[in-house]
């Protein structure tokens, strides 16, 4: 699995919301193929405070306009410092890094976004539909404001919607959405990724219903390549390096 | 890999006969060094080893060579230093293991490696191919640990050279511990002295008061290089949760805010010992390199600069070689502790 480190050029800084932004990047070469799961460690060179690398999963990817974009939550001074890139600006990047989600037994599989935890759920949403495959996508966050983009995924399957305040879709977090007292046993697999809590929480219900489920981990690194391994998470094998045996794992691994 | 579904791996293939046709685009720009006319020589020698070049990466930042096979050419390096090999399996520490710091990361691995019968039997197979010197970076928690590794290697036909790590400061027993007292020191050199005949290097703490007297205490038990320095011990604390970042409290500071330290260093020690003195520390471009140099250093290691840039060795390498023209040098060696 071949890894690339390119300089591609800002096309689009698409402002979504006051903390959200997707960053639309082409590459200059032709864009090799790209897994949904997988990341791009990303240079921030108009930052003096972030030395290292920043990993952020892949959101989209379009093969003809050889563009692939990355949804970006403003956190701290790198990812200001990338909120303020504009058309023509250059931004280093290595990738694609990681594995990716693996394909569901039956046709249908919730794939469940926190925040922007969301980020890798666009590609697998637009994969497996493009396999046959029917994804429905729930999407969680504190307010409103934290659903970010949701008409993108109508095309490939339902969309539900819960907020902490319940300004939007349903109130409460995503595991205490009605779907998960009424048919929820129709998905042969779940897909998450999103806050630490978040992600146990789904991995529960996904244990207590046994279902399948994989999520996609954040845990912070250095390299990205599996040099430094700082970014190790404990399964029943050992440690695994986030950036190279994940960022994907299947929970049932996992400690 | 392993647990991927069919369907998935065909995308593989895709992916991979998409990628052999431009196997090389990464290569491209850094394969072609400006001028091969110039007679410049950029070969040292630590010890028996000759180094085609001053550039090798620094253990554990590095891997084994193979995670940077996409992209550079390893081959071009002077040398590479292997990821820390232990007697057995290590685990290392618990995430977090990492932080960032101002111009720079903490890190605590804790030398998490498979043991020194995986290297040998599993990673070696896979490096010796190199055109390069395969330096293996040792360590352990026990003098007798030490000398079961080196012993091991020093059959290893590819393998002409071991970095003893007595300067791990992640490790509750063993790595530091020995490179912070002059006795321990010469008594973790000597042991392993005793067992391995090619180039032994050891690799120096930063974190002790005098580091000429310890790089003294290891060239007189038999020492034939020093590496210095390895991580400063730092600490890092998440002020709204009011807790450490690393798990274990503690960990190794690394990167070009530790380089102005690791200059002094260098230049102590190649004042007070005669075998020759591998510089690293913060090393992020050609000009650094060039500064180690002049202040003692016979070669150089370049460690989490490979983080940021994992071309970066390379480019430092062109980069010596420009300055080199510039400067009308003819021989890097001339560079070696030469300040005006």
């Amino acid at each position: 699995m071949k890894k690339f480190i390119h300089d591609f050029e800002v096309t689009h800084n698409h402002h979504i919301t006051d903390n959200y932004f997707a960053i639309y990047l082409k590459c200059p070469v032709a864009l090799p193929q790209i897994l949904p799961g997988q990341f791009a460690e990303v240079l921030v060179s108009n930052s003096t405070t972030t030395y290292l690398r920043r990993p952020f999963s892949i959101y989209d990817v379009d093969y003809e306009k050889n563009v692939l974009s990355l949804l970006i939550k403003k956190v701290g001074d790198g990812t200001s410092a990338l909120s303020k890139l504009k058309e023509g600006d250059i931004l280093n990047l290595i990738y694609p890094l990681g594995n990716s989600f693996s394909l569901p037994e039956g046709k249908k599989a919730l794939l469940i976004g926190g925040g922007v935890g969301i980020a890798p759920m666009l590609l697998l949403a637009k994969f497996l539909h493009g396999k046959g495959y029917k994804p429905d996508v729930l999407i969680g966050g504190r307010t409103s404001n934290d659903i970010v983009e949701p008409e993108k995924y109508k095309p490939f399957g339902e969309v539900f919607i819960t907020t902490d305040d319940g300004s939007a879709g349903e109130k409460g977090m995503v595991t205490q959405h009605s779907l998960f007292s009424e048919n929820v046993k129709e998905y042969s697999m779940l897909y998450a990724c999103g806050p630490d809590p978040m992600m146990k929480a789904v991995a529960r219900v996904a244990a207590s219903l046994e279902i399948p489920c994989e999520i996609s981990l954040e845990n912070t690194m250095a390299c990205g390549i599996g040099a430094c391994l700082c970014c190790v998470v404990e399964t029943v094998d050992g440690n695994k390096t986030t950036c190279i045996e994940g960022p994907v794992f299947d929970t049932r691994k996992l400690k | 890999m392993e647990t991927k579904l069919p369907a998935s791996k065909d995308l593989f293939l895709i992916r991979e006969s998409l990628n052999s046709t431009d196997q090389d685009q990464n290569k491209s720009e850094i394969e072609n060094p400006k001028s091969k006319i110039t007679m410049l020589d950029l070969s040292v020698n630590v010890h028996k080893l000759m180094l085609k070049n001053p550039v090798m990466s620094a253990s554990g930042t590095f891997g084994y060579g193979i995670e940077f096979d996409d992209f550079i050419d390893v081959n071009r390096l002077g040398g590479i230093l292997t990821k820390a090999c232990t007697s057995k399996n290590r685990d290392g520490n618990r995430y977090p293991r990492m932080a960032e710091t101002p111009a720079g990361m903490l890190n605590s691995v804790g030398l998490q490696n498979k043991g020194v019968e995986y290297f040998i039997n599993t990673i070696y197979p896979k490096i010796e191919h190199y055109d390069t010197h395969i330096i293996v970076n040792v360590s352990d928690s026990t003098v007798e640990g030490y000398m079961e590794v080196a012993e091991k290697l020093n059959s290893l036909e590819k393998v002409n050279g071991i970095e003893l790590n007595i300067s791990c400061p992640n490790v509750k027993e063993g790595g530091m511990a020995f490179g912070t007292s002059c006795p321990m020191a010469g008594a973790v050199t000597k042991a392993v002295r005793g067992v391995y005949s090619k180039t032994m290097i050891v690799k120096l703490s930063p974190n002790v008061t005098n580091i000429a007297e310890i790089a003294k205490a290891v060239e007189d038990e038999g020492a034939d290089s020093v590496s210095v320095i390895n991580t400063l011990l730092g600490m890092a604390i998440d002020a709204e949760k009011r807790r450490p970042i690393l798990s274990t409290i503690t960990g190794g500071l690394s990167g070009p805010a530790i380089k102005p330290i690791a200059l002094r260093m260098v230049w102590q020690v190649s004042k007070a010992v005669k075998i020759p003195v591998i510089g690293l520390g913060g090393i992020s471009n050609a000009t650094d390199a060039i500064e180690f140099l002049l202040a003692g250093a016979t070669a150089i290691q370049v460690g989490t600069a490979n983080f940021i840039d994992p071309q970066v060795c390379i480019k430092i390498l062109d980069g010596i070689e420009e300055y080199c023209n510039r400067h009308g040098v003819k021989d890097i060696k001339e560079l070696i502790g030469a300040l005006n």
